[in-house]
């Protein structure tokens, strides 16, 4: 992995022509057909586009969860697409967060031992880790619900504990898979001032997949996809 | 990491406590079972080998007939010995220290309104030396009575029990076929010895009170001999062959129409079968624990499906296969070895209590115990394996979006 110090000179993500195309022999779906886009280290972008236009299909290949069928995919400069499923795993666990539209915290887990979750696969130590999650949920306002279980948060508590999760492992990039989905709009408009700030303050690169143009507007650039492909790529000229 | 894990999976196990209990009574059972087993089997081995040292370790029979288990078989060339036998392997086999004769009849005693079978045995004190066997109360038999053949007795424990209860004997007289018999002493208990056969169970008589008045002739059918143990008991034994082979006039090439039995022997053969028993039966109880094994996989595998979201938070956030893999395998391995402990435990109080029903002595062997518990979690590892790598192969997509 490079030096991430040539974040500037070079994007922190970059697409070309990636294709993902699932099924076999007369069943195949392209869901994504030569994707070309980049994202430097410190943006906010937002992701749009109907159900299956493809956006979903980009995050995962994003969000190392899957390899594309073709094209290739530099994260931070190094080639990642056909790396295999653990290495995948040791990118995410090292340079990714993840926040998912339906929380997906562990349920019957407190808030920090949720938070702690990315430290343990890192094999760090139980004090460090306690520390580190401590911090992280007073980051996102939540220092005094850290004993709580899911069950006892709002949804927008257990979205912040999410964030918190995403943000404990300072990752390169916080992918947000429409996290206002479930939640009601005042909840909404305080959970996008808090990934404005961490974007902000902590100079996180955020990528959001929304359906709202309303929490997309939090974004400093708008990526539309359409029919497998970016339909009105502003960021072409950009990169 | 590790520490880690297993804490998860004692959590996890928790969390479902009564599912969880419920999964493990499969091996619960089978672990219980093999204890049980084991620790009785071993019981009985123990108590085998002691009720036979009890006849004496460096005891040597003779019977007539062919050697063989069970009742002497009643051949045609069945010879009965002579007291001059006895006299002659006593006087001329070196390492002998006694020679008992007996003349042992199945007889039944009355008092009163009470009456008991039990092998009569007309001997003299040589028997009670050989097998180092006192009375506690009365006397042994005076020389007077046993040349005379009078009708005295001693009785075993047993027999004083089922005739007199607690009270003392001595003094009584009971009736033996229609000889009316003084009771002079009773016989210290020996206790019994697990195969039926009661030691206790036994009326002694002076060796020609049984010859004339009960069976009619000058025979002996058993020679008890008590052996120096600074000898060898192999060569005592053929040298009591030899010297019986002579005097009964056997030719060179027909067999032995008698047998010497080594009480060694026995109480090894007799361990050897118990042996084999308790292995029977415990591999028989060990089919449950695979059973029980299969009840855990088939929990694993509900669990996994349950946790298919949880799975996929932990891949999404940097969990490698292998990571999530032990998580499950540690989880399986941790339930059956809890399994295995409420196995034991069960299996230890179940062999004291049936111990003290079937008289049998607790022995309480660490080896089994140790093995029980390596048992389980070999169960564990191999019955959890399939789901834990299901769990592993899980997509993190198709994960995590599962309901």
């Amino acid at each position: 992995m490079p030096a991430p110090s040539a974040a500037a000179s070079q994007p922190l993500i970059r697409f070309r022509g990636v294709t993902k195309i699932y099924g076999a022999g007369d069943a195949l779906v392209a869901a994504l057909k030569g994707v070309d886009f980049s994202v430097a280290s410190g943006e906010f972008v937002a992701v749009m586009g109907p159900s299956g236009s493809g956006k979903s299909t980009a995050m995962n290949i994003l969000g190392c969860l899957d390899s594309p069928t073709d094209g290739s995919y530099e994260f931070m400069g190094a080639s990642v697409g056909a790396l295999n499923r653990d290495q995948r795993a040791l990118l995410r666990r090292n340079f990714i967060g993840f926040v998912f539209q339906g929380f997906n915290l562990l349920p019957r887990t407190s808030a920090v031992e949720n938070v702690e979750l990315p430290l343990v696969y890192r094999g760090m130590a139980a004090q460090e880790r306690r520390k580190l999650a401590l911090e992280a949920l007073a980051k996102v306002g939540l220092a005094e619900r850290a004993d709580h279980e899911p069950n006892e948060l709002s949804g927008g508590q257990q979205q912040r504990v999410a964030i918190a999760r995403a943000i404990v492992t300072q990752p390169k990039v916080m992918l947000a898979d429409e996290p206002t989905g479930n939640l009601d709009t005042a909840t909404s408009v305080d959970v996008m001032n808090l990934l404005t700030t961490l974007n902000r303050r902590d100079g996180i690169t955020v990528v959001m997949v929304t359906h709202e143009p309303d929490m997309a507007a939090y974004a400093g650039r708008t990526i539309h996809f359409l029919d497998g492909r970016i339909a009105a790529p502003p960021s072409a000229q950009a990169a | 990491m590790f520490f880690e894990t297993l804490k998860l999976s004692v959590r996890a196990i928790t969390r479902n406590a009564l599912r969880s209990i419920l999964t493990v009574l499969g091996v619960v059972i089978g672990v219980g079972a093999v204890i049980v087993m084991v620790t009785l089997g071993q019981g009985t081995t123990a108590q085998v080998t002691s009720s036979v040292a009890s006849l004496g370790s460096n005891v040597l029979l003779v019977r007539p007939g062919q050697a063989g288990f069970g009742p002497a078989s009643a051949s045609a060339d069945q010879k009965n010995f002579t007291v001059q036998d006895v006299a002659a392997v006593q006087s001329q086999v070196a390492g002998v220290i006694t020679a008992a004769p007996l003349a042992t009849r199945s007889l039944t005693a009355i008092y009163g309104s009470l009456n008991h079978a039990m092998p009569v045995y007309g001997t003299d004190n040589r028997y009670l030396q050989a097998r180092e066997w006192n009375v506690t109360s009365g006397r042994t038999f005076s020389d007077a009575d046993l040349q005379a053949g009078a009708a005295v007795c001693i009785l075993g424990n047993t027999v004083r029990q089922a005739l007199f209860g607690d009270s003392d004997p001595v003094g009584s007289l009971i009736r033996l076929k229609q000889i009316s018999c003084n009771i002079i002493g009773l016989l210290e208990t020996k206790g019994s010895s697990g195969f039926g056969a009661d030691p206790d169970d036994v009326v002694l008589t002076p060796l020609k009170m049984v010859q004339r008045r009960v069976a009619g002739n000058q025979d002996v059918n058993q020679i008890y001999i008590a052996v120096d143990k600074a000898y060898d008991i192999a060569d005592v034994q053929s040298a009591i062959e030899d010297l019986l082979r002579e005097r009964r006039g056997i030719g060179f090439n027909d067999k032995d129409n008698f047998s010497v039995m080594n009480m060694a022997e026995i109480a090894s053969v007799l361990s050897g079968i118990s042996g084999v028993l308790t292995g029977l039966l415990s591999s028989v109880a060990g089919v449950s624990l695979l059973v029980g094994g299969i009840g855990i996989m088939n929990i694993m595998l509900v669990s996994v499906t349950e946790r298919t979201r949880e799975i996929g938070i932990r891949l999404a956030i940097g969990a490698e296969a292998h990571q999530v893999l032990l998580q499950f395998l540690v989880e399986a391995v941790v339930l059956s070895l809890f399994g295995g402990v409420l196995g034991v435990l069960l299996g230890l109080g179940l062999a004291a209590l049936g111990g003290q029903f079937l008289h049998v002595p607790f022995v309480f062997s660490p080896e089994i115990v140790a093995i029980a518990f390596l048992f389980s979690a070999l169960v564990g590892v191999a019955f959890g394996y399939f789901p834990a790598r299901r769990a592993a192969r899980l997509d993190p997509i198709e994960a995590l979006r599962h309901e």
